[in-house]
């Protein structure tokens, strides 16, 4: 921990440093929000833990599509109405939801908790990759879309994937690579440019 | 004078760490300050400008920020994004095991131009190279002799007498080659056909262009990995992340080129 700061009370020091954990949170904005919490009514300390903990009790995986929820399969995989012929693989929960906003995708999903960094020691063994292949034993699924971002980690894990699947005579599909809406054409680094390229439509 | 807080530099993408919401740290290989680490502030936004300028294996202008910890990247424009070993994962693969192996012999701030020139040849020939498992232990034997690290394969580390031209054995701690006599006075030795060695020797002496020329079959080529690979977990005292993962590639379906 950072020593320009340093709270004399034990609970103080204890819950700067938690804070300063969280992603985002700099040693300034932990000791901030500690006293912040410091005059905050019992009340409203107590609920902020006590949400912490429910989210650690009460979430868990989707036996099925790994996604995070409460119960086990989750909503999207019970859903009739949705197309079980069709999974979009994503790298994180925080993606569904994304792609749920768009209200244009009818399928099912599977989170994959990462992607392949092989310098970081991330292996297909580290993601929910048996549990997809597992998924498509019963040939049920007719495609797979390989949703993952669209960075070197990302696109290793599609290669790895796409090599998997496509000899189990499944189609897999990836997202378009291309221009991010409201963006430069300028500011567009090479690979996205080539991409968006390959990509390209009929208007 | 005061040193300008502004600086440009070339660099290539070697790491990158997630750093809260948006931003990541990256470690970049220049030509004038060798390793460096660098902050790129919202690189992980659709809308960043930065974006693909900065991404793992791009070779890069920047323009960098001094500060008191690190410096920040301010603009980048990318120079060559390598593309063509970016549609094929036993290449990327194989860049990463570059970029691993840069990051671990090398130290922050030393600078390199020669270091810095291999590297970028290196991720060209992953690229085109006819032979990119030769490009790869191009690099390695190369790396070593600009780092001070280049094995003896000439004599004996033992005996000093010069080798005649058969098989011998390599000694990782000896730093080069044993003859068959000496091969007893040292308990950490594997192997070395002639054929390795006289691979090793033209890999020391000659440009990689006469390199990629030569025929090397399945099974030299795997010694060859061999005998840099123990070369290398002796030098550093551990395994390289990217070769395990590299080997999981070539097991589960073998290298064409
Ligand atoms: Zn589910
Ligand atoms: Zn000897």
């Amino acid at each position: 921990m950072n020593s320009d700061f340093l709270p004399t009370a034990k609970p103080m020091a204890r819950l700067i440093e938690e804070l300063h954990r969280l992603p985002g949170v700099g040693p300034k904005s932990a000791q901030r929000l500690a006293y912040h919490l410091l005059s905050a009514s019992e009340e409203q300390a107590r609920a902020l833990a006590e949400a912490i903990v429910a989210l650690k009790e009460k979430i868990i995986l989707c036996s099925s599509c790994q996604n995070i929820t409460e119960t086990t399969p989750c909503s999207i995989c019970q859903d009739q109405r949705r197309d079980r012929s069709l999974i979009c693989v994503v790298e994180r929960p925080m993606e569904i939801l994304a792609l749920e906003r768009t209200r244009g995708y009818k399928g099912l999903y599977h989170v994959l908790h990462g992607a392949i960094s092989p310098m970081d020691g991330v292996g297909p063994e580290d993601l929910k990759v048996r549990e997809l292949l597992a998924r498509l034993q019963d040939n049920k699924v007719h495609e797979i879309i390989l949703a993952t971002n669209p960075n070197l980690e990302g696109e290793a894990t599609t290669m790895y994937l796409q090599r998997l699947i496509t000899p189990m005579g499944i189609r897999v599909t990836r997202l378009a690579r291309g221009l991010p809406f409201g963006s430069d054409l300028e500011y567009a680094d090479e690979v996205t440019l080539t991409r968006a390229l390959e990509g390209r439509q009929e208007v | 004078m005061s040193i300008p807080r502004l600086y440009n530099t070339e660099a290539i993408v070697l790491r990158k760490l997630e750093l809260g919401e948006a931003d990541s740290i990256l470690t970049l290989y220049t030509p004038h300050q060798g390793k460096i680490k660098a902050v790129a502030k919202g690189i992980r936004k659709a809308k960043s400008k930065i974006g693909g300028h900065a991404e793992l294996l791009v070779h890069s202008q920047m323009l960098l920020a001094r500060a008191k910890s690190l410096d920040t990247i301010t603009q980048s424009q990318t120079i060559d994004s390598f593309i063509g070993l970016r549609n094929d994962l036993w290449a990327t693969s194989s860049a990463l095991y570059v970029a691993e192996l840069v990051d671990r012999f090398t130290e922050e701030s030393e600078e390199s131009q020669p270091v810095f020139r291999l590297l970028l040849e290196t991720l060209r020939r992953l690229c085109n190279a006819r032979h990119k498992e030769l490009a790869l232990r191009y690099f390695e034997v190369h790396l070593f002799r600009l780092l001070g690290y280049q094995p003896e394969l000439h004599q004996c580390v033992a005996c000093h007498t010069s080798l005649r031209p058969s098989s011998c054995y390599f000694t990782p701690d000896g730093g080069g080659v044993l003859c068959s006599n000496c091969r007893h006075r040292n308990l950490v030795v594997c192997p070395l056909s002639l054929n390795a060695l006289k691979v090793f020797r033209f890999i020391q002496a000659q440009p990689f262009a006469e390199v990629d020329r030569l025929k090397v079959g399945p099974s030299l080529a795997g010694e060859l990995k061999q005998v840099m690979r123990r070369y290398i977990r002796y030098l550093l005292e551990r395994e390289l992340k990217c070769a395990g993962w590299l080997d999981r590639l070539e097991r589960e379906s073998p290298v064409s080129g």
